[in-house]
């Protein structure tokens, strides 16, 4: 059998990332613009301004890719971009340059929900073990539970009212004077801290009916500023323990609660926040006295990247037929 | 509309001072949003949507950096707080969005002073020593 070489493009927020995959799953390259060592090997010092810029990134992230990968544009296969959710603007950046390498290769070309593909990093990492599964895509942008069926087949069953889990992480962090995106300095912080420290609230652990999926975590970061306000000397570590603690409760509660009225055997967890150390530690443990099993996808594939773009679109263009015309546009709302 | 200072004695009450807010905007207002971490900000938005008619449940911009919505008025949901430099927002479109026929309502605002046209409406949200708040709402110079 001759190769099927998928190349596909992210960049619906801050990242820039060009991936490679080989017959939908093995990965040749997953190059993220935002690693250091390209930033030295293209000589370029990026300004702030261009933290945005995937216009002056992508042609150096995708020629990085093809050089990873040994591989000549030409072979390309299939041609997969995020079309939405995320901003207009880089969405586009990311989309044009797919529809422009499709139609000048002659080749399919796939709009990929980024939500999606934040669920084929486990298809990529753990091809063995395949839906009906439960997903927790917890990341900065996003607190969604849905269930996976089957790859193509959602069913969202709750996401946040205000802020993502990772943005209430970053504030809080903000809150103690951590420098943002905050996670994993604050991670660090609480190991050192006293998770029962300062009594928090668990937002929406008693909801009934479809808002018991919900998610809620703007009143938690509230509380700690009320907290710092009338106890400036209040120890970090313990507010940054104490605060975890509250949010790793709510996502676990709810995800075994989802997990087991569901009877779902998987529990998939992605999204940046998924390399908090409580979170794994905790949801690992704590899933086994259900019979579950819990699956993280290693970090490079858990936050925003292309290979898990590229893995679904391979997904759906070689299982569900799919192929979008060239004049798919962004959709900065897109939902799962 | 007249310079006042409102009291908040929960975000409930600070809901509701968005939703009532909501019934004196017109299209192409743009409303400034200041106020700590835990202010109320977001909540006042969330107030406001629901005043326009707005179904679908405001969550945070700041990932995002804004937000559409559809109402009696499109609402155009925009956070600065991840902004480092005013190009940010213009690549996001934010000058664009100041010119459509819907409301703008924009936290971290003041980092966006340069960009806002005159006459937006600056809200100002402060937390007092309990948990209430101040809200005074004036027009922009």
């Amino acid at each position: 059998m001759v190769d099927h070489l998928t190349l596909g493009i992210e960049t619906s927020c801050d990242e820039t990332s060009v991936a490679i995959l080989r017959n939908g799953q093995e990965i040749l390259a997953n190059v993220v613009y935002s690693q250091a060592h390209l930033h030295n090997k293209y000589g370029g010092v990026v300004p702030e301004i261009a933290s945005r810029n995937h216009v002056k990134k992508l042609p150096f992230a995708l020629q990085e890719a093809l050089d990873q990968a040994k591989i000549n544009l030409a072979e390309i296969a299939l041609v997969g971009a995020t079309h939405g959710p995320g901003l207009v603007g880089p969405l586009l950046v990311g989309l044009s340059s797919a529809k422009g390498i499709a139609y000048a290769l002659g080749v399919p070309f796939v709009g990929v929900n980024h939500l999606e593909g934040h669920l084929f990093a486990h298809a990529l990492e753990f091809p063995n073990e395949p839906p009906p599964f439960l997903g927790l895509i917890v990341s900065g942008g996003h607190t969604i539970l849905v269930h996976v069926r089957a790859y193509g087949d959602y069913k969202v069953l709750g996401e946040t009212r205000d802020d993502a889990a990772g943005e209430a992480f970053d504030k809080v962090g903000k809150l103690l004077g951590l420098d943002y995106p905050a996670g994993a300095a604050l991670d660090k912080l609480a190991r050192q801290g006293n998770p029962k420290a300062i009594s928090l609230p668990r937002p929406m652990l008693n909801e009934v009916g479809v808002s018991q999926w919900q998610f809620s975590f703007a009143g938690l970061k509230t509380s700690i500023v009320y907290f710092l306000r009338d106890n400036p000397k209040g120890l970090p570590a313990d507010i940054a323990a104490s605060f975890q603690e509250a949010v790793v409760d709510v996502l676990i509660e709810k995800t075994l609660k989802a997990a087991v009225q569901l009877d779902t055997k998987r529990i998939v967890v992605v999204g940046g926040v998924a390399a908090n150390s409580r979170l794994r530690e905790r949801l690992q443990a704590e899933a086994q006295a259900f019979r579950k099993n819990v699956f993280f996808p290693p970090m490079a594939l858990c936050t925003d990247n292309a290979a898990m773009i590229a893995a679904a679109a391979y997904f759906q263009h070689t299982q569900l037929h799919q192929k979008h015309s060239l004049d798919l546009a962004p959709m900065p709302g897109l939902r799962l | 509309m007249h310079d006042r200072e409102l009291l908040s004695q929960s975000a409930e009450e600070t809901r509701r001072i968005g939703q009532a807010l909501a019934q004196q905007l017109k299209p192409g207002d743009c409303l400034v949003l200041i106020g700590n971490l835990g202010a109320g900000k977001t909540t006042l938005v969330q107030g406001l949507a629901e005043g326009l008619g707005i179904s679908e449940s405001v969550v945070s911009p700041t990932f995002t950096l804004m937000r559409e919505y559809q109402g009696r008025l499109p609402l155009y949901h925009v956070d600065a707080y991840r902004i480092k430099h005013l190009d940010e927002l213009r690549e996001i479109g934010l000058e664009d969005t100041m010119l459509a026929e819907g409301i703008v309502a924009i936290e971290w605002g003041e980092k966006a002073s340069k960009l806002l046209p005159k006459g937006c409406l600056e809200i100002a949200i402060e937390l007092l020593p309990d948990q209430r708040r101040k809200i005074r709402i004036q027009q922009c110079a």
